[in-house]
């Protein structure tokens, strides 16, 4: 390794992202200890009960590590079907399993209840189909419902991150093995899977902490007999306002997340052996045998049952309505988007609220993108250190939304002319909460760079930088989008965090999708749904987009590529 | 630190909004629920040269809870949407200042709390059972007539209530149920329980997924909302309804009554101003304006009441009602109580 001098712009690599993570985390966190602490002084710790906690500890770590494995037996599977054929339809299943990650779980609950609810469209055909009674399949308020809206909402993150990393999977090792005599299984255990472990624990790091903090799948679809720390944070904070207890609570949610995403990291994120990654489509072929042909298959009817029909569904209600005689096509609810009803003072065009989502998601996500290949540089080559920054990026995901969305609140919110600045603080709070991904897709990717490669191109009298972009960067491209696609998303979707610094002249899709569900009628419930298909359809186009995106230094091998679909 | 950030972010803000010239502003915070006329904000800010702009703080307790945690730096210059089950929170951490609007006389005594006018009434809704009139009439079903009907067999599996936890309908009917029994609604909602009563989180859930009066088409033809939702359902039919496909059940202590205050925010440094918008939400042009935004009845009696309220909406006579007090001091335990007897 050459020496490292601590040159300003070292320093600026370092400096940037850290100083970010003080001021728009720690910070805002600081505020929140300061004032808990000052109110328990006051007036004590209230209603601190051991068995509660305990057990609602207990069940947010149960049913995280169930979903999560849920997850991770559906996504592998998933990611080896992106990362190794090519079929039809595979651009489209690409994107929509990537949808549901932005919606709001409002909207996921009815798109759940019009498929399976009592009077859902799948239990009526299976009702039909089989001349049954009731209503075959039974979801609401059930551990079972917990566990498909998590799988729902977090399988693309594992088909992402691990597909990214399978794709880079050269062919040639495994064909090696499989001549010396190794059987598929042994190749896969004994190769693939040790150069996939950094991407797999990343995805099952991030999965976890989603799966640990979830706060809307459990309230909606769980119902109030299933409770998380997330839940009682909520309702300490913003229905006891008994902050020392929700601090406390926030506290003991942190420490076990960062408890356990320091075991994780610590049992070895990095590629014992860095493998020059290949080119990214020379892996995809065709499913040619009877197996493959089946597994390929078998494997998207699985990801559309469970990913798209609900999406479906959704769109269904939007452009569907009964009037008692049946179903029938309408379109009325799209066209009531664009008309205030009521004259209401609030009342903003679909295409305002898709404008500010827009921009906000785009500044969120390109300054995470920023911060996040800062940060792997930074900590590029240095394993203690970059575990470290790992974890400590990390720490906005264990955090309680409601813990961090009032401290950012209280650090910048209050004061008469604050204000102003809501509608900046908003993609600041999205970065931050997607930094964490941007980095675990980021990090591996770079430091599977064999060094050899580097120290040829620097040899042969390129600069650090024209390294960077000529040789490192168009390794990295694609986890670098896959990043971007997700900073994007997250930015679209979050909402704990970001309802506490929401202005009503400036609305998000999530927001303006709310505000429609707060009120009965028909007529507002097909105009939140109506609303939602405009947030999907959005969604997808900007990853079809993104999803076709080449870099323009891209060496000429692969400039002839084509993209995947 | 926090300085250095909050100018530098002042300086992109106001980079970015584009240097407009503004009027004097007054910010009213208040709950996800408010709503307003166009042009009835409009008159107030051309007759008083001032532009409103409002906060939207979430449900009703979020709200009340960001004023009273910003009450060193206040963000807004007037609080609306403090109800009776949290007014005494909202007095006892001091975040109101005294004015005693001449409007106040126009509104009838029974709404007004509090009697050093910090917290001024502006309108009342009640919680109420709905129910899906469809329903009951092809089943030939009887309506329920109390609370205690509700735990009979006939009933069994019909209704949806929200987590009083996390839900202002679920804990305003929560609170109903303790104004009739007391002591004794644990033993009630034991009963209810026995009769297999569905509980949801939310009034999202409950009304669209569970209610099947509504589009959602759910199994349960009961479901705790508000006295007025009936005539929401008119007013946002898909097509033109002559006759609302929900009404509520209003029998004595079966409905509990919401008032919602407004007050002066300590610290404004925009009195005057402020005390014009509290007379203005207390005069007759605001308060006629209020049920069709947000669906419950202006405080003053001198407002008149759109058509769709007198046709559609059932007014219980007894509501059910609670000191403000005693809410105050024992909703942590009552809740809790409730918890644990429906987890079980």
């Amino acid at each position: 390794m050459p020496s490292k001098r601590w040159n300003a712009g070292r320093l600026a690599l370092w400096l940037l992202p850290l100083g970010f993570l003080l001021a728009f985390y720690f910070f805002p966190l600081g505020k929140i200890v300061v004032l808990s602490l000052t109110r328990w002084r006051q007036n004590g710790l209230i209603g601190w009960d051991w068995g509660l906690v305990g057990r609602t500890a207990g069940f947010t770590f149960y049913q995280a590590t169930l979903s999560t494995l849920l997850t991770l037996v559906l996504g592998m599977p998933a990611a080896f079907l992106f990362s190794r054929f090519q079929f039809r339809g595979k651009g489209f299943l690409r994107i929509a399993s990537t949808l549901p990650f932005i919606l709001p779980t409002v909207v996921v609950a009815a798109g759940f209840n019009a498929l399976v609810g009592p009077h859902g469209w799948l239990n009526l055909a299976l009702m039909a189909l089989f001349r049954l009674e009731q209503a075959p399949i039974v979801l609401q308020n059930s551990l079972g419902a917990i566990l498909v809206a998590h799988v729902f909402y977090n399988t693309s993150i594992v088909i992402r991150v691990v597909s990214t990393a399978w794709e880079g999977v050269d062919l040639r090792l495994e064909n090696a093995a499989r001549t010396l005599g190794a059987s598929p299984m042994r190749v896969f255990r004994s190769v693939t899977l040790p150069l996939l472990r950094p991407a797999l624990i990343s995805a099952f790091l991030l999965v976890f902490l989603f799966d640990f903090t979830s706060f809307g799948v459990i309230l909606m679809m769980g119902g109030p007999q299933f409770s998380t720390l997330e839940v009682e944070i909520y309702i300490q904070t913003m229905q006891f306002l008994n902050l020392p207890l929700a601090g406390l609570l926030s506290l003991i949610q942190l420490v076990f997340c960062m408890g356990i995403t320091a075991l994780i990291i610590a049992t070895g994120r990095s590629l014992s052996v860095p493998v020059m990654p290949r080119g990214n489509q020379e892996n995809l072929r065709k499913p040619a045998k009877a197996a493959e042909k089946s597994f390929v298959f078998i494997m998207s009817f699985v990801l559309v049952s469970l990913l798209v029909l609900p999406l479906a569904a959704l769109v269904g209600q939007a452009f569907f309505t009964s009037n008692g005689s049946g179903w029938h096509p309408t379109l009325q609810f799209f066209r009531q988007l664009f008309v205030n009803t009521r004259q209401s003072v609030f009342y903003v065009p679909p295409i305002i609220a898709l404008r500010n989502s827009l921009l906000y998601a785009l500044t969120a996500s390109s300054l995470a993108l920023g911060l996040g290949m800062l940060l792997a540089n930074a900590a590029r080559g240095r394993r203690l250190l970059s575990r470290l920054l790992n974890w400590m990026v990390l720490l906005p995901l264990g955090t309680s939304a409601v813990t961090f969305g009032l401290g950012l609140y209280l650090a910048y919110g209050t004061g008469y002319t604050a204000l102003r600045w809501y509608p900046l603080l908003i993609p600041l709070a999205h970065a931050l909460i997607a930094l964490p991904f941007v980095l675990n897709l980021i990090e591996p990717a770079l430091n599977a760079i064999p060094a050899n490669l580097k120290w040829a191109a620097r040899t042969l009298g390129a600069s650090q930088r024209v390294v960077w972009r000529r040789v490192e960067l168009p390794i990295i491209w694609r986890a670098a989008l896959t990043a971007f696609v997700y900073a994007y998303a997250i930015s679209l979707g979050e909402f704990g965090a970001t309802s506490f610094l929401t202005r009503p002249d400036i609305p998000t899709l999530p927001i303006a999708v709310y505000r429609y569900l707060t009120l009965p009628g028909a007529l507002n419930y097909g105009q939140a749904m109506a609303m939602s298909v405009v947030l999907l359809a959005v969604c997808a186009l900007s990853m079809f987009v993104v999803d076709r995106l080449q870099l323009p230094v891209w060496g000429d091998n692969q400039r002839k590529a084509q993209p995947d679909a | 630190m926090k300085r250095t950030i909050q100018l530098s972010m002042l300086v992109l803000a106001l980079a970015l909004s584009a240097c407009q010239k503004e009027p004097a502003s007054l910010t009213v915070m208040t709950h996800d629920s408010f709503a307003v006329s166009d042009d009835v904000i409009a008159q107030f800010e051309q007759e008083n040269n001032v532009k409103v702009n409002f906060l939207l703080s979430g449900d009703a307790g979020s709200t009340l809870n960001r004023a009273v945690l910003s009450k060193d730096a206040p963000v807004a210059d007037v609080l609306y949407g403090v109800d009776n089950t949290f007014l005494s929170r909202a007095l006892s951490e001091g975040i109101f200042e005294t004015y005693a609007s001449p409007l106040l006389d126009q509104i009838p005594d029974a709404l007004k709390l509090d009697d050093q006018d910090r917290a001024l009434p502006v309108d009342y809704g009640d919680v109420c059972v709905n129910y899906d009139k469809a329903y009951f009439a092809d089943n030939g079903l009887a309506l329920p007539q109390s609370l205690e009907d509700l735990t009979k067999p006939k009933y069994d599996g019909l209704l949806v209530v929200e987590n009083p936890a996390v839900s202002s309908t679920g804990l305003a009917f929560m609170f109903a149920t303790i104004a009739q029994y007391g002591d004794g609604y644990l033993d009630y909602w034991q009963r209810l329980k026995d009769n297999n009563v569905v509980v949801v989180n939310d009034w999202e859930t409950a009304y669209y997924t569970n209610f099947s009066g509504s589009s959602g088409k759910g199994a349960q033809p009961m479901v705790v909302s508000y006295g007025t939702s009936p005539a929401v359902e008119v007013v946002y039919a898909e097509e033109p309804l002559t006759e609302a496909p929900t009404a509520s059940l209003v029998g004595d202590n079966m409905c509990f009554r919401q008032i919602e205050f407004v007050g002066i925010l300590q610290g404004t440094q925009k009195r005057a101003l402020a005390e014009k918008f509290v007379d203005f939400m207390l005069g007759t042009t605001f308060q006629e304006d209020i049920p069709l935004n947000m669906f419950v009845f202006p405080a003053n009696q001198n407002a008149a009441l759109p058509e769709e309220f007198a046709l559609y909406n059932q007014v219980p006579e007894h509501p059910a009602s609670l000191p403000m007090d005693e809410i105050e001091a024992n909703r942590e335990t009552w809740i809790a109580g409730w918890r644990e007897l429906m987890a079980q």
